[in-house]
């Protein structure tokens, strides 16, 4: 007799959605006027229709924005800004379940994330923000640093409501409001925020919210009442919002694609590696800009720990996101599920070796098992192009410098981690590393107190922490 | 002497071996441990899962003022834990002190429960600071009483100065005496090892010297059987068979007093080493208010509702 789980679903009825939803501007919902679906990509129901923002829908939303920055926020002290920001925290928190739940019919990750991660680190993004709301002339930027005005900002659909929270917190707790466009594949969560506003009773117009795909985002990155652009995810289309806006006055922070390296010294403490790996490229279904997606294992422990990783691969748990004993969810779209299968097949033709446990996936909605690929090395497509899924690339080093040669060796620069029991090696090698964000003995780490972004490809600026809120300020005197 | 062919028991074969072993990592290993402890238990599985781990009970009393009447009452409790309900599994083992062995096993006999076993605690239980001499004799004397299991503590004192020989050579020692006519479960005390580093040597130490299986803990010093301290020995159960073939047992103990923590154990063990140890033979539960609450969830779930305590006998 083995121990088998039972279903254990979390339920479904503490949410409510609409058959149809508009866009939020001026505090208001609104109609819009072309739809599109949004399906739960676990079993591709269709969840509701959403609007497709147009040129003269993003017109209406940065107009109220504007008005609102002149009228009232800009007006607001920082004490009274935080007290609204503090607010949107409590009734996140009040809500969670509903987030969660909410999050993870639209996204496909698994309740266990969206209940103890995703939403438990949104609440955080605002309470830390409350915090700094009347404190930012000690935010080392001068005396009485000021908002840009209006911000324009454009999330993925990795962490929906948590990149809605790393960008709207901190444009808030500034003085600065806000326009936002939600991913086409995950608005539900945005929309809901756009209620929990209501709720808060923010000032009409400080927080706008127009769904729609990439011409509504380029609508809003070419606007001219824009003044600075906030976007995260890919770095093809970081680089089109890089050429729109040069030549004019308009900031921007990008936070694009990554490919982390994550080394293992052979002093490395083994079964917290072990997991530390699996949490490094398998969370979130690997859906993460920072994943640890290459794995450079020093060759004395290589085959030790890709065994002991196999083994622990057979105990992930991959199916319905909402049981709470599911590890790995499903894949985000079709769209994103063929670009996975597209560069696992490069893999399998540049004669990486493939593997992946044995696991019953669904036919319907969009599945991937966890998988990996040995006897990669640094010219195969798999080491270079970010994968977005829950693929990794295992490659092998001989010496600690050549470890560090390989982790640079790509376009990008966000992420890395380092594992070894030696507190020198640590220091040395982090270092050395070209990377925004790398941690030692953990992965995928997340905290609003922290600093994140990249190097290189992978972004301009840093958002979160102390430095994140320097994107929204101009200098004081 | 060769033990396993890994060590020759040795102080610096010893030290060789434990010196290679990889460090534990103290957040990532209680972030697993936090991570597993979130597994819901539902329904058929927790039917399954309370039913496995009565079965895996060492019921427990180690007092002072234990007295023949209190042991017979918890051998009829071990055996029938519930009277009103005989589908109810017996429990792994009794446990006691040496020299309520001879009572307990008589009273086992008589009432049907040959079935169950007499675990004695030995080796100058809880502090195991006595001489050689004295820690053989307690041991024999248990067996003798008709002892099936021994569970020895390690000599503290020994391992945290680093003597890892002594703790080896007297656990090598109490396996002797044990023989084919006990199991021996060795209680390394880990509130008092204190990193999960030291835990994971003193398993290796224990497994290379002849262990059956390894115990955390005394039940009388806190912490005792915390999540990753279990997590930290099944590991090295799992990578001992892995080198030798051989799959030794795990028994926490102390601090597990209801259904939840017991079936957190019990994950823990699925997701760690595999089914293949989800048997009494290789996990046992020391505890004694554990069996009640066990009873009353399993109570719950055939009633839909939580009874009064009355409704559970207290030994």
């Amino acid at each position: 007799m083995t121990f088998e789980y039972a279903p254990a679903p979390e339920s479904r009825s503490i949410v409510s959605i609409k058959p149809k939803y508009g866009h939020f501007i001026d505090g208001k919902f609104v109609n819009g006027r072309n739809h599109f679906a949004t399906i739960n990509p676990a079993n591709e129901e269709v969840l509701s229709q959403i609007a497709l923002g147009s040129v003269s829908d993003v017109d209406k939303a940065v107009i109220a924005a504007q008005k609102a920055y002149t009228k009232t926020w800009s007006k607001l002290s920082g004490k009274e800004r935080g007290k609204y920001l503090y607010r949107i925290a409590r009734i996140l928190q009040e809500r969670a379940r509903e987030f969660a739940v909410l999050e993870t019919l639209d996204n496909g990750k698994p309740i266990r994330e969206t209940r103890d991660i995703d939403i438990p680190l949104v609440a955080a993004h605002f309470f830390y923000h409350a915090g700094w709301a009347d404190k930012l002339d000690y935010a080392g930027m001068g005396k009485s640093p000021q908002p840009h005005g209006v911000a324009g900002q454009i999330i993925p659909w990795n962490f929906p409501l948590l990149m809605l929270a790393w960008k709207v917190a901190p444009a808030l707790a500034t003085g600065n409001t806000v326009v936002l466009k939600p991913a086409e594949t995950t608005s539900l969560t945005a929309l809901l925020f756009a209620e929990v506003c209501q709720q808060a009773e923010l000032p009409n117009g400080v927080v706008n919210i127009v769904t729609g795909d990439g011409s509504t985002g380029s609508a809003i990155v070419n606007h001219a009442g824009i003044h600075k652009i906030a976007f995260t995810g890919s770095t093809e289309v970081g680089k089109k919002i890089a050429r729109a806006i040069a030549g004019t006055n308009k900031k921007a922070t990008l936070e694009l694609g990554g490919k982390g390296a994550n080394i293992v010294f052979d002093d490395a403490p083994i079964d917290e590696t072990v997991e530390g790996i699996v949490n490094g490229i398998f969370f979130n279904q690997g859906h993460v800009c920072c994943a640890g997606s290459r794995l450079i294992l020093q060759e004395g422990i290589a085959d030790e720990i890709t065994e002991k990783l196999k083994a622990r691969m057979s105990k992930i748990r991959v199916g319905d996101p909402l049981d709470k004993n599911t590890d790995l969810g499903a894949i985000n779209s079709r769209e994103q599920l063929n670009k996975i299968n597209e560069l696992s097949a490069a893999g399998d033709a540049e004669g990486a070796q493939r593997w992946s446990p044995s696991c019953n996936l669904s036919d319907k909605g969009f599945w991937f098992a966890p998988t990996i690929f040995t006897g990669v090395t640094q010219a195969h497509r798999i080491a270079r192009e970010e994968i977005f899924g829950p693929v990794l690339s295992i490659l092998t080093f001989r010496t600690p410098q050549e470890a560090i040669e390989k982790a640079n060796n790509t376009p990008f620069g966000l992420s890395a981690g380092v594992w070894s029991e030696k507190g020198s090696r640590i220091l040395w090698a982090t270092q050395q590393l070209r990377a925004g964000v790398i941690w030692a003995n953990t992965f995928n780490k997340f905290d609003p107190t922290s600093p994140f972004g990249g190097y290189k490809e992978s972004g301009w600026g840093r958002e979160g922490g102390k430095h994140g809120l320097a994107a929204y300020l101009k200098e004081g005197k | 002497m060769s033990f396993y062919g890994i060590v020759d028991g040795s102080e610096g074969s010893l030290k060789n071996f434990l010196s290679q072993l990889p460090g534990v990592d103290q957040v990532g290993a209680e972030a697993r441990a936090a991570m597993l402890a979130t597994r819901s238990i539902k329904t058929t599985s927790k039917r399954w899962a309370i039913d496995t781990a009565i079965s895996m009970v060492d019921l427990t009393t180690l007092e002072g003022a234990d007295t023949p009447g209190k042991v017979r009452a918890l051998c009829t409790k071990a055996v029938r834990p519930d009277p009103t309900d005989l589908t109810i599994p017996s429990v792994g083992a009794v446990c006691v002190y040496n020299d309520m062995v001879s009572i307990a096993r008589t009273h086992l006999d008589a009432i049907g429960g040959q079935h169950v076993p007499v675990a004695a605690v030995s080796t100058a239980f809880p502090s195991g600071r006595a001489s050689m001499e004295v820690k053989i004799q307690d041991t024999q004397d248990a067996i003798d009483a008709g002892a099936a299991e021994i569970d020895m503590v390690i000599d503290r004192g020994a391992f945290l100065s680093g003597k890892f020989g002594l703790v080896f050579d007297e656990i090598v020692k109490i396996r002797e005496v044990c023989g084919d006519r006990a199991h021996l479960k060795v209680i390394f005390e880990t509130g008092e090892l204190v990193t999960y580093d030291n835990v994971r040597k003193a398993s290796y130490l224990a497994m290379l010297a002849g262990a059956d299986f390894i115990k955390t803990s005394t039940g009388k010093v806190a912490p005792a059987a915390t999540p990753p301290v279990v997590l930290v020995m099944l590991e090295a159960v799992r990578d001992f068979y892995a080198m030798t073939n051989r799959r030794i047992g795990v028994k926490p103990a102390g601090g597990i007093r209801n259904t939840k923590d017991a079936i957190k154990q019990l994950v823990l063990v699925n997701e760690t080493v595999g089914p293949e140890w989800l048997t009494p033979e290789f996990f046992r539960i020391g505890a004694s208010a554990l069996l009640n609450d066990l009873l009353m969830q399993r109570m719950k779930m055939d009633d839909g509702y939580y009874a009064s305590p009355n409704y559970v006998t207290i030994d």
